[in-house]
């Protein structure tokens, strides 16, 4: 979807300011909202790629304004009511209806954490490309999620390397297909993406999946 | 839940962050209890998350990566080969950290790490991202203006340097191996592992021995 999440090449967005001695949280909520999102992904209801399409799908204006972690806040809820977790009456009083599920629990945590939740998939698929291959990506503007950011899209790259087989997160997002396919890193010349301002030297890479990109 | 890094609250930076929109803080308590009493999470379990990536989790696994690629030519060349596995070695893996590519640094390339759609970063070497990493500016500029954001943060990259900024846009993760600084040569790899900084590893900054750099 063309949100406001897809940021790369907007202006106006002021500057990048490094906080010495940051802390992990800035507060106890925040730590809260990383937790709960670890924990309710327990349940396996959602994938990741929900999970970030969840936050995508926050109003413009109420993205823009919330920090990071109010943004998770609100993904979570959304996911948990989409997905049968918790109910819309529920989340609004606070009171449960129903109860008796299996949580995550603190000696599993370790454990948990450390599962390879792969992406990268054993199917065996043909690649459409090779690495120095030619491509152009398509000019597509689905309204579901989509990882080929605006900046990137109808323009001309070159395969750098095959990542081999993952699941395609457009579709993942939105219907569960993983239909798997060869994930790639694309190089842009910085000058096909932003114009005779850039700088000739510099270059953007992009991970890219089969069905972005057609033979430039 | 772990006090280690929580000593901040009173101050004026705190209080912007915790900025409502909708008391967040009495949001995510109503929450936390609405699921607890549902059965769905359990405190203690989310206790031991928090933990987790407060102390056990951050840029100081990525630094003892770098270190060892800078003492151990073998271990550099596994590295840049197989990241995920050289990664591995240490035991730093798993979530956000399943897929790595290592990135290396030379006097003529100079590689960046953004991701512009969300906050993509690989958690087992460098820990949580920080807040300007997932901010709407470096996330808006890294890509258009990667000489401009770097020069603002200190990194005057030469013109004759190609600047490669690299958008995490699949479940690949990237760590940045920066250059080694010129007058480390007799340095053990601990001495070297404790001036590498995240910074570094993301790719904004360059490791620096007392004001010099490698540059």
């Amino acid at each position: 979807m063309n949100g406001v999440h897809d940021m790369g090449g907007m202006h106006g967005m002021g500057p990048v300011e490094i906080e010495k001695n940051e802390p992990v949280f800035h507060s106890g909520w925040e730590a809260r909202v990383h937790a709960l999102n670890i924990a309710c992904g327990f349940h396996r209801k959602w994938n990741i790629d929900m999970g970030r399409h969840s936050r995508e799908r926050i109003p413009p204006a109420e993205y823009l304004a919330a920090t990071y972690y109010e943004k998770w806040l609100r993904g979570l809820e959304m996911l948990l009511v989409e997905n049968g977790l918790v109910t819309a009456t529920e989340l609004a009083t606070g009171r449960a209806e129903s109860s008796g599920a299996s949580a995550l629990r603190p000696p599993e945590v370790a454990a948990f954490l450390r599962v390879r939740r792969l992406a990268r998939l054993d199917d065996k698929v043909t690649p459409k490309f090779r690495p120095g291959d030619r491509v152009l990506t398509h000019n597509d503007h689905p309204i579901g999620h989509t990882r080929l950011p605006r900046y990137a899209r109808g323009r001309r790259g070159v395969v750098e390397r095959d990542h081999g087989v993952f699941i395609f997160p457009d579709t993942h997002a939105m219907t569960r297909d993983r239909k798997p396919q060869h994930c790639y890193s694309v190089r842009f010349a910085a000058r096909e993406l932003w114009g005779p301002a850039a700088s000739t030297r510099d270059s953007v890479y992009v991970d890219l999946w089969d069905d972005h990109l057609d033979p430039a | 839940m772990s006090d280690h890094h929580h000593p901040h609250h009173d101050d004026d930076h705190v209080r912007e962050h915790d900025r409502p929109l909708s008391g967040p803080a009495l949001r995510v308590k109503a929450l936390e209890s609405l699921l607890v009493e549902k059965g769905l999470v359990d405190p203690k379990a989310l206790d031991e998350l928090i933990d987790t990536y407060e102390t056990r989790v951050g840029p100081r696994n990525g630094a003892r990566i770098v270190a060892r690629a800078w003492v151990d030519p073998a271990y550099k060349r596994r590295l840049l080969a197989d990241a995920t596995a050289a990664i591995a070695e240490f035991g730093f893996i798993g979530r956000q950290g399943e897929d790595m590519v290592v990135l290396e640094n030379t006097p003529k390339v100079h590689n960046v790490v953004v991701c512009t759609l969300c906050s993509c970063y690989p958690w087992p070497v460098l820990g949580l991202p920080p807040a300007w990493y997932k901010s709407a500016p470096y996330r808006a500029r890294a890509v258009i203006d990667p000489r401009g954001v770097l020069k603002e943060l200190g990194e005057d990259v030469p013109s004759g340097v190609e600047v490669r900024v690299w958008d995490s846009t699949a479940e690949l993760r990237y760590l940045v191996l920066p250059e080694r600084p010129a007058g480390t040569e007799a340095w053990s790899e601990d001495e070297l592992a404790a001036i590498v900084t995240r910074d570094a590893m993301i790719g904004v900054a360059q490791v620096k021995v007392a004001g010099r750099s490698s540059r």
